[in-house]
């Protein structure tokens, strides 16, 4: 069966999706990623869309089931490259996907999930601090 | 109104919604629809045809290139024999869903194109008419 | 129209050619800026070349006939071309009106002895001649309404510049009533902007906006939407104090996106979000930064 590559890069996971999504490739691409998320214990995912040119409701609630699970286990997920086009048709559709961050690009992405692994430090210092 | 081209697309797997597609968007780069209502029709037609594989056991689906007033538009038809929907109104509402879904099928298709009609009736099936504009108007 | 008249138009045709040519050069209404004379004569003769035809036929009184469908098209073509060129109704109609001047001179001549066949053939001539004449203001006017056509449609699209003003940062002075339309040319040059430059910010100044009802208002916020799901931030600026009295009694919420004054002030916003440190380079360098840093 047709899967989506899943790349690991430091504590991140990074996957470009080339291809036009039919529903039970998402769904396999949901359960792969949170599967990788967990047994990697990855900090970040990274969700390359630059090359998708329909993103449905489906779609849409994929992605943010995504985010969700990830955040319970400790991961920042980011979508980058959403066409102009699609974003404008799923804010016409009435999806904001309010849970997940976005970027421009991966390079954007990237910084993005950086930042967000640093505040997690820091946050954790000054948990201990007023331990202290 | 002109029918200009007209053709019968059946769906019953959920790979025959990427050939659905694909025929959707050469049909609107035909007439020189923008990449915006290209996408805007193909998400509406997305929705419908996932509808009509869940709710309606599948169906078949027909693709029209149209023309009023020197418009050029293309309609889609999506008819499946499924047991329909009770109370249409209702469905029609943001948020509501039998499903599992985010119940945003149907109102947002409706939001994505210019014209849309939907028949239903319980125990034979649903008809849904959507019509996307070249201008977009 | 008899044929005596048709004929004797016909036979003194060289003679009132030249007559409503100089007519027309001694108008003070020609445009010699912009028709050339040769192209006027060629015009002219051709159109009256058809016209005698015409009064020929037996249905010379009916402008609607056969015979005068290809007076129609040079009638047409003239008025599109000089609606296009800019010249009034006036000078377009004076073309008309300058050749029934003349034709009334020559029936004139023709008939001065017969009074009573005299009026008949005026009255009809003129009933022609008027009839053609209501038709060069009407394509006139169509003629015009297609410029002005042509020009709402490049407003649209001139009236929206995207501005880079810094490196990430994009900015759309919006000018005018933003209806649906509007809207929907707006948001997609942004957007494609945003994608083309990679900027992360993008500030929408409203000032040149008369009036913020709630479909502007949700217009806006299906802007910012849009642009946030592609990765990038959006600041409204350019509020004006009536403006935000309309939005507050309209009900409308704008509490999650970032509204400032003035573009300067959403500049500035930028320059704190990307910490971008800008600062006069003397050597109060630090101070400044300092005071930017704390923004």
């Amino acid at each position: 069966m047709e899967r989506i590559p899943i790349l690991k890069m430091g504590p991140f996971l990074l996957v470009t999706i080339q291809v036009d999504l039919y529903d039970r490739l998402a769904l396999t691409l949901e359960n792969d990623l949170i599967n990788m998320v967990s047994k990697t214990e990855a900090k970040g995912v990274l969700i390359d869309i630059s090359a998708v040119s329909i993103v449905d409701s489906f779609m849409g609630r994929i992605l943010g089931n995504i985010a969700s699970m990830s955040k319970i286990m400790d991961a920042a997920t980011v979508v980058v490259g959403m066409q102009p086009a699609v974003a404008i048709t799923l804010v016409e559709l009435g999806l904001t996907l309010s849970g997940v961050h976005t970027a421009l690009d991966v390079e954007q992405g990237m910084e993005l999930l950086r930042g967000k692994i640093g505040q997690l430090d820091t946050d954790e210092e000054g948990l201990y601090d007023s331990f202290i | 109104m002109i029918v200009l081209s007209k053709e019968k697309l059946p769906i019953q797997k959920e790979q025959d919604v990427v050939l659905f597609r694909n025929r959707i968007k050469e049909l609107a780069t035909k007439i020189g629809m923008s990449l915006v209502n290209q996408t805007k029709l193909i998400t509406a037609a997305s929705e419908l045809v996932r509808n009509m594989l869940r709710y309606g056991g599948g169906g078949i689906t027909h693709l029209e290139i149209i023309s009023k007033s020197s418009i050029p538009g293309v309609r889609l038809v999506f008819i499946d024999e499924g047991p329909g929907i009770k109370d249409v109104t209702l469905a029609m509402k943001d948020g509501y869903s039998t499903g599992k879904s985010l119940g945003l099928g149907l109102p947002g298709a409706k939001r994505l194109v210019n014209e849309f009609d939907i028949k239903s009736e319980p125990g034979k099936g649903t008809t849904v008419t959507i019509i996307r504009w070249k201008n977009g108007l | 129209m008899n044929k005596e008249s048709a004929a004797a138009l016909k036979g003194k045709k060289k003679q009132i050619l030249e007559s409503w040519m100089s007519n027309q050069l001694q108008d003070a209404a020609l445009r010699d800026d912009l028709i050339s004379v040769s192209e006027l004569q060629q015009q002219s003769e051709e159109f009256l070349t058809s016209l005698l035809k015409a009064f020929g036929t037996s249905q010379a009184e009916d402008t609607e006939s056969a015979g005068y469908e290809p007076i129609h098209d040079i009638l047409n073509e003239i008025s599109i071309t000089r609606a296009r060129q800019g010249f009034s109704p006036r000078e377009t109609s004076s073309y008309i009106l300058s050749l029934k001047e003349v034709l009334s001179q020559v029936l004139e001549e023709r008939f001065r002895e017969e009074p009573a066949i005299l009026y008949k053939e005026i009255i009809s001539m003129n009933k022609i001649m008027d009839s053609l004449s209501l038709l060069t203001l009407e394509t006139y006017i169509k003629g015009r309404e297609e410029v002005i056509l042509r020009q709402t449609n490049e407003m649209s699209e001139i009236s929206t510049p995207v501005i880079r003003v810094w490196e990430g940062i994009l900015a759309l002075p919006i000018i005018g009533t933003l209806d649906s339309a509007r809207t929907q040319v707006v948001m997609e040059a942004l957007l494609e902007e945003i994608v083309a430059t990679g900027s992360r910010i993008a500030i929408l100044d409203i000032s040149g906006v008369p009036t913020v009802d709630s479909l502007v208002a949700q217009h806006l916020i299906k802007t910012v939407s849009a642009a946030r799901l592609m990765g990038a931030e959006c600041i409204i600026s350019g509020i004006r104090a009536e403006i935000a009295q309309t939005i507050v009694h309209l009900g409308i919420d704008l509490t999650n996106i970032y509204t400032k004054a003035t573009l300067a002030s959403a500049l500035k916003m930028s320059f704190s979000m990307l910490n971008i440190i800008v600062s006069k380079g003397s050597q109060n360098n630090q101070a400044i930064s300092k005071q930017n840093l704390g923004f």
